[in-house]
């Protein structure tokens, strides 16, 4: 069986990018959520009392030292069995338990929170003390020293290590592929399946993730010169 | 007690099997990838512009590539070539050439940068001392980037054990994620099974965490650090 243009450009191509947007919400929306709850992680790992860093510290650990195969496993198949029966039949989040896209999104979204928190923690620990010290001696809540002193510095330290985290989620996004979601490689199989072609879907899968990530560097270049431009 | 009720359903020798499988693919692709790696530094940092484009689009490739996308890609479309060829190629190989293919591309970058950490004046006082560019390179050059390198490769070999799990999804290993999955469904202790298998990698995670800071004490010994 030859290589078939013909089949990738009208069989492949147009399939796979109807299922683009699946691939680039479970990106945003888990690199948005990540973002969000690795704030509160990275202060964790940061903090002076074991009894908020220890736990911050197990999550980390956890998250990283494990495939992310085995975390998206232990949600889909595993989540079943730890939530009661009738809430998952008769309850708002019903619906969304018989979707696998939200079991993806949640595996994504544990698991990028831990790199993004020691991500950030690492920004967290560039800014000198004696910022925060000015702070508290300005009489600056803990949530405004947070939100206008650590965190912008933080975030303009780490950007180059966040932007090349994000690339990494969206190459990560391949791995719910396996619990039928119909992401891009979902779909590039579900074909492959189907028309017992081999070549034609996995060329095209990997066609459109380069142009995806190239995308993505292409937009994140000008932001990072612009971070520097002070520096 | 029938085997059915012991805590681990009569799979454990399987999954001892599974584990030792999983180390041995991680093993082996780190070494491949090791050597990916110094071809790939070195052509990075060749003289020759072309040689140097290659390695560019080589890791551009595979930074650009999901890891899962390789995998199938080697296994569908790669080794089915060869075969045409007349060439059978071992499922074990063809696993572990894609994954040393992807590590190989991570560990030229961080070869290529630890080459550049060597301070230039080097180069310059072992010419001046007449040193042949072979001695050069192992005894000044290999020690010194090995130290700077130390950190990333680690991080990479983490990496490795984590991306061995990949081929549980091809459905021809027998590795410690595939044996733990097969249980899962037999069983139907989902949540049991599934963490016996995260508890396998965390602890070779941790392991390897340890080893690694050890061989860091080691080489930064003559640096009080």
């Amino acid at each position: 069986m030859s290589f078939s243009w013909e089949f990738l450009l009208r069989g492949v191509l147009p399939p796979l990018l109807t299922a683009v947007p699946v691939t680039l919400a479970l990106t945003l929306l888990s690199a948005f959520g990540s973002a969000l709850l690795g704030v509160p992680l990275a202060l964790g790992l940061g903090a002076a009392a074991r009894w908020r860093r220890w736990p911050a510290e197990i999550y980390a650990l956890l998250m990283r030292g494990t495939p992310m195969l085995v975390q998206i496993y232990m949600i889909y198949y595993g989540l079943g069995s730890l939530l009661p029966r009738a809430w998952m039949r008769h309850s708002w989040a019903s619906p969304m338990l018989r979707d696998p896209f939200w079991y993806g999104l949640l595996a994504l979204t544990l698991n990028e929170t831990a790199y993004v928190a020691v991500i950030l923690k690492s920004g967290l620990d560039a800014i000198p003390r004696g910022q925060r010290e000015a702070a508290s001696a300005l009489g600056m809540s803990h949530m405004s020293t947070l939100t206008r002193i650590l965190l912008p510095q933080a975030l303009d330290a780490v950007f180059p290590m966040l932007a090349n985290e994000f690339i990494l989620l969206l190459k990560s996004t391949v791995l719910v592929s396996t619990i039928t979601i119909f992401d891009v490689l979902g779909t590039a199989n579900a074909i492959r399946f189907e028309t017992l072609r081999v070549d034609e879907p996995l060329v095209g899968a990997a066609l459109v993730y380069v142009v995806l990530v190239g995308t993505i560097t292409w937009i994140f270049g000008p932001i990072e010169r612009r971070l520097r431009r002070h520096l | 007690m029938s085997p059915g009720d012991a805590p681990l359903a009569g799979y454990g020798d399987q999954l001892i099997e599974g584990l030792l499988l999983t180390l041995e693919v991680s093993l082996c692709s780190y070494a491949i990838g090791s050597l990916f790696g110094l071809l790939g530094a070195a052509a990075k940092l060749a003289r020759w512009r072309s040689v140097r484009y290659c390695a560019g689009l080589y890791t551009t490739l595979v930074r650009a590539l999901p890891e899962l996308l390789l995998v199938l890609l080697a296994f569908y479309l790669l080794a089915a070539r060869v075969e045409q060829f007349g060439v059978v190629v071992s499922p074990f190989a063809v696993a572990v050439m894609a994954l040393g293919f992807i590590q190989g591309a991570y560990i030229t970058e961080v070869l290529r940068a630890a080459v550049l950490a060597i301070p230039r004046g080097q180069r310059e006082a072992a010419e001046a001392l007449n040193l042949r560019p072979l001695t050069y390179l192992c005894r000044v050059v290999a020690p010194q980037a090995l130290r700077h390198a130390l950190g990333g490769l680690g991080n990479i070999w983490l990496n490795a054990t984590k991306d061995a799990s990949l081929i549980s999804v091809l459905g021809i290993f027998a590795d410690v994620l595939k044996v733990s999955s097969l249980a899962a469904a037999a069983t139907k202790r989902y949540v049991f099974f599934y963490a016996v298998a995260g508890a396998c990698f965390l602890a070779i995670t941790l392991v390897s965490m340890t080893l690694v800071e050890r061989l860091r004490r080691h080489l930064g010994r003559a640096y009080l650090t």
